[in-house]
């Protein structure tokens, strides 16, 4: 391939490898956990606007506070809650691996291994913890 | 007009605009800022959850709710956008497309912190029953 000539005598870029992509590439444990940060970021964005929404419910006055408690209180409200609970500790967890990588710590695959199984086992556990609470308090 | 112009004519002004890391340092130093606020925003919501809407009022007439909670959706929104910014960038490449949800991002951000502080403001500062 590389002796082919390219049109008109213009220079061919060299027969290097390509850099893979998404596709073929094997799923492993950093890209993953990569991967879900960015999810749990953008679902968080919608998290901060319910947040807004609860605030503006309150403002708004008791009918409306009530409505906007049911919703939440619902099975449908629960699961995204449970949803954000994750997000909010696993976004936590992952954005501090991230300033530890601004500051240059952390990059060897060993140690980027490590933190990303510790950013997923925390999340899980502060998860479940919470929701404990949430249990033992009467919310469920 | 572009194939008439010389190189360092066509550059000339389009360089460094010398705030090129403001994202990067925003999205850091708001990120640092959430690490507390949303701590205490998940405690606070454990508490509030049973909070009916008089103990929810009650709560946050204390300017030690009111004023994180303002900070922390201001934060989050903040921090949220320039999130959001970063993935329509990297997946959306159309440009009309791409600013469009750009520009809708950021309405709907300045959107939810207006209403989030002004509701959280009214409730705080209003004393009585509304």
């Amino acid at each position: 391939m590389s002796e082919a000539k390219g049109d008109a005598g213009r220079p061919k870029a060299a027969d290097r490898p390509l850099s893979p992509h998404l596709m073929n590439w094997r799923p492993h444990l950093t890209m993953t956990v990569s991967i879900l940060h960015r999810f749990t970021g953008m679902a968080l964005y919608g998290g901060a606007l319910i947040v807004a929404g609860w605030a503006a419910a309150l403002a708004s006055g008791p009918d409306a506070f009530e409505h906007y408690r049911a919703l939440l209180g619902s099975p449908l409200g629960k699961l995204v809650l449970v949803g954000l609970t994750f997000s909010v500790f696993y976004h936590l967890a992952g954005g501090i691996r991230h300033l530890a990588w601004d500051l240059g710590l952390g990059f060897e695959l060993r140690t980027a291994d490590t933190t990303a199984t510790a950013v997923v086992a925390f999340a899980v556990t502060a998860t479940v913890a919470v929701w404990i609470i949430a249990g033992f308090a009467g919310l469920l | 007009m572009a194939g008439y112009r010389t190189p360092l004519g066509r550059v000339r002004g389009l360089g460094s605009a010398k705030h090129g890391v403001g994202h990067f340092i925003g999205q850091r130093v708001s990120a640092v800022a959430l690490i507390f606020l949303v701590l205490w925003g998940v405690y606070s919501a454990l508490g509030l959850a049973q909070a009916d809407y008089a103990g929810a009022g009650a709560w946050m007439r204390s300017p030690w709710h009111a004023i994180p909670m303002a900070f922390l959706l201001s934060a989050a929104l903040y921090h949220g956008q320039l999130g959001l910014r970063v993935v329509i960038e990297d997946y959306i490449h159309k440009p009309v497309t791409k600013n469009l949800l750009l520009i809708l991002s950021l309405f709907v951000c300045w959107l939810g912190a207006a209403i989030g502080v002004f509701s959280i403001l009214k409730v705080a500062l209003g004393g009585g029953a509304f």
